[in-house]
């Protein structure tokens, strides 16, 4: 337990650093309008790391989100702009599909007993090329969004001063929170990761446990999906969500989930997340050439994972010692 | 003709037990010396002495009548020594002719020779009648093929003496037969060979002469002429036992258990039919691979049924998955107590309450205070020695480990509870505490099922015992019957007469 807390002390204190030398650069950073959007964005991608690192605790992965972005956007497009569903049939669809898509998954790796890093992968290819497939390769959008304009409002409005997608993470953080770190399925998932033949061996139905983790990943996919599209407000099919289930597992890699399972935290996956956004702001903010975007990334979660090791070890000898 | 080899009264300790205390073994070029005894009586130690897998403490090993130590694996084989795990060493993604010369590859400008490796192969495989390809896939060999295999790489190596563990136990008859033919041929080749086996009938058939092995001692040998079933049981069982354990009469009522025509994944083939009764410890005896621990495990549900039924108190249990057992009220407390008991980077606090959790809860939530007072009443009525329940398993003895196993039982009242080697690798004070324990459970009604390979806790512990033979139970002892030798001659295959 005291491991675990460190492990969040770390990449709070990695946080603060990179804040602090950004709002000294650059008091943009502290802006309200720059606060406002980044945290949207962190509300956004902050839904679907949850799902990343419920997943990677039970020592799998997904990889399919940021494709399932795509043809989740494009269908939602099609459906209110083109076929002019009514919302509350179209938004249930959406949410729905993600979640069927995330029963697939569970079912695939569970009972047909595939890797979870090879179903997702196919989830990967397969899911952008339908994507891709079904919008004819043609970038589809809202336009004025005629008829569901309060839609929009999920990724462009405001609550109580704060973005509707970070009230709406903050929300589901509370109560992911709870599902994991208070409730007996939130014990079991942590069992399954650990040690899956000592948690069957307890009476844990570990299948459904497992299987539930994607289901819940696709879930969640499916809302940050629904306000990923209305925030770009255009999907072209080829490039729309590209890399992102990398950033949901980065997040999550970097907020204490190992991927060897059975361990990670809520506040650590938020923690991770509010970091990557911020780089992102970095390098916009301070004027690096944006073509470096995913090196200074790549280098900051290397950092901190080095860093997280090298002070494992140290801790290691000194019990040997001890 | 001297010895190729010679151990002279060699000592290994660990912690706790002396699994060597002053062994001494000859082995001569072109014999077949048949090593025997009970589980635990030493012989995988010493063997693993010759094969520089273990440093003897004390004592020496003399080969060619030089005194030489045998540091590590590869000294082992440049002295002409191959051991022959029980549990086979060969890679399955790799052919034949890979595989005989795995790690020594013929090299040519640092490229492998394939042409000189596979007409190598092929003459071994020529001198062992194995009619294969050397190009032939592991995967596609049966499990006695593999065997020959490994034999091959044992004599690609020059060995003069191989040492095989427990050579035929998945093996069947055919297959036995063929590789004693082997056997022989190297015997006539000058190889000493080291024999080690539970099949009685078969050392019967193969051996020059009998070493038999108690409680890491010499306990007697036979010459050919002498080798009799009778004489080498004696020789295995031999000592007088004190009973660890004065069990209480028990006080057994009615029917519990009953299983019927039980068949498990390893021996399909095999019905296996016993009944536990209320307050009883039934004992399942026998050697090692005997089919126990499937039996058990197929009965709480981690292996899958192949037929047969269980009855609890007169009710059909499904027995497809451990929660059904355990709603049921059949626990397991598993062999494997590190990798599948517990989940040993967990708190003891997690772990006792982990099978129970609903029980703390309230709409899928965890009442945290009942939970931790809960696991904390369990880990002081069982004497778990830790600081505190939030301390991590893997900081535990192996007796308080196997206390917290059973205290997560304990939890969920269970009506039979299953312990598969309880006391392995558990100390001896931790050992009385656990079969006061089980005592405990049975004078309150529960029915124990002990899977055990220690004969001294077999006899002193149970209430009845099964004996159990390659699969199906050979022959069940009530108390008046409790024989060390009784249970030898059940448990290599010799029906109750």
């Amino acid at each position: 337990m005291k491991g675990l807390l460190r492990k969040e002390t770390g990449i709070f204190v990695l946080l603060l650093v990179v804040c602090i030398a950004t709002s000294l650069k650059s008091p943009q950073f502290l802006g309200i309008e720059n606060l406002q959007n980044t945290s949207r964005l962190i509300g956004m991608y902050g839904i679907f790391s949850i799902g990343a690192g419920i997943v990677i605790i039970t020592s799998g992965i997904d990889l399919s989100v940021g494709s399932m972005f795509a043809l989740l956007g494009v269908l939602l497009a099609i459906m209110l702009n083109e076929k002019h569903w009514s919302p509350l049939v179209a938004i249930p669809a959406v949410i729905g599909l993600g979640t069927a898509l995330g029963i697939f998954h569970g079912f695939l790796i569970t009972r047909v007993k595939l890797q979870p890093f090879i179903v997702t992968l196919c989830g990967l290819l397969f899911y952008r090329g339908i994507a891709r497939f079904i919008a004819d390769d043609q970038t589809k959008g809202f336009g004025d969004a005629v008829g569901f304009e309060g839609l929009q409002k999920f990724a462009t409005g405001s609550v109580l001063g704060l973005p509707m997608p970070f009230f709406i993470f903050i929300i589901l953080s509370a109560v992911m929170w709870v599902v994991l770190h208070r409730s007996v399925y939130g014990r079991h998932l942590f069992a399954v990761g650990r040690n899956e033949e000592a948690a069957r061996f307890s009476g844990i139905n570990t299948k459904r446990i497992i299987a539930s983790a994607y289901i819940l990943s696709g879930f969640l996919a499916g809302i940050a999906g629904i306000m990923i599209a209305f925030y770009t407000n255009s999907i072209s099919p080829s490039s729309h969500g590209n890399f992102y289930e990398l950033y949901g597992i980065a997040a999550a890699v970097l907020g204490g989930c190992s991927l060897r399972g059975g361990e990670g935290t809520i506040i650590g996956v938020i923690l991770g997340t509010i970091l990557l956004q911020v780089l992102q702001n970095l390098v916009n903010l301070l004027g690096i050439p944006s073509s470096l975007n995913f090196a200074v990334m790549g280098a900051v979660i290397l950092l901190g994972v080095l860093a997280d090791q090298l002070l494992n070890n140290r801790a290691a000898t000194r019990r040997v010692k001890a | 003709m001297n010895p190729v080899i010679e151990v002279r009264g060699a000592v290994k300790r660990y912690p706790g037990v002396t699994a060597l205390g002053g062994v001494s073994l000859k082995i001569y070029p072109g014999e077949v010396v048949a090593l025997i005894g009970e589980n635990g009586a030493g012989k995988s130690t010493l063997m693993k002495t010759l094969g520089g897998l273990v440093q003897p403490d004390e004592g020496e090993i003399l080969v060619d009548g030089k005194p030489t130590t045998i540091g590590s694996v590869s000294i082992a084989s440049q002295l002409g020594i191959a051991l022959i795990h029980q549990e086979l060493n060969t890679l399955d993604n790799i052919d034949v002719a890979g595989n005989v010369f795995l790690g020594r590859e013929p090299s040519k400008f640092g490229l492998i020779d394939r042409q000189k490796m596979r007409s190598d192969a092929k003459d071994l495989l020529t001198r062992l009648g194995l009619p294969i390809s050397v190009d032939t896939n592991l995967q596609q060999l049966s499990l006695a093929q593999k065997q020959m295999v490994e034999i091959a790489k044992a004599l690609s190596q020059n060995a003069r003496v191989l040492i095989m563990d427990e050579p035929t136990s998945s093996l069947t008859l055919t297959e036995t037969e063929q590789l004693l033919k082997i056997v022989n041929d190297l015997r006539k080749d000058g190889v000493g060979i080291v024999y080690i086996s539970h099949r009685l009938a078969e050392v019967k058939e193969i051996a020059d002469r009998v070493v038999a092995m108690r409680d890491g001692q010499n306990a007697g040998e036979l010459d050919k002429s002498e080798i009799t079933h009778d004489r080498m049981v004696k020789m295995m069982v031999g000592r007088d036992l004190d009973r660890a354990v004065a069990s209480v009469e028990a006080q057994s009522g009615s029917e519990r258990l009953v299983v019927h025509d039980l068949r498990t994944r390893r021996y399909p083939e095999q019905a296996v039919s016993f009944e536990v009764r209320s307050g009883e410890i039934f004992c399942l005896a026998g050697l090692v691979g005997a089919g126990r621990t499937e039996v058990v495990q197929t009965i709480f549900g981690t292996d899958p049924t192949i037929g047969g039924q269980i009855l609890l108190d007169g009710k059909k249990v499904s027995a497809n998955r451990p929660q059904d057992a355990i709603q049921a009220g059949i626990c397991l407390v598993p062999e494997d107590r590190r990798s599948v008991g517990l989940i040993v980077e967990w708190s003891v606090k997690n772990n006792i309450t982990l099978p129970g959790l609903n029980d703390f809860a309230r709409f899928g939530l965890i009442n945290r205070s009942h939970e931790s007072e809960a696991a904390a009443s369990q880990s002081k009525a069982l004497g778990v020695k830790t600081p505190n329940i939030d301390a991590l398993v893997s900081n535990l003895s192996g007796g308080n480990q196997q206390k917290v196993v059973v205290g997560k039982w304990m939890l969920q009242n269970p009506k039979v509870l299953i312990l598969d080697e309880p006391t392995r690798g558990v100390d001896v004070g931790a050992k009385a505490e656990i079969y006061h324990l089980m005592r405990n459970l049975t004078e309150q009604g529960v029915s124990i099922i002990m899977v055990s390979s220690d004969m001294e806790e077999v006899l002193g512990v149970s209430d009845r015992i099964a004996v159990m033979h390659e699969g199906s139970i050979t022959g069940t002892l009530t108390r008046d019957q409790f024989s060390e030798e009784a249970i030898m001659r059940l448990a290599v295959g010799k029906h109750a007469s």
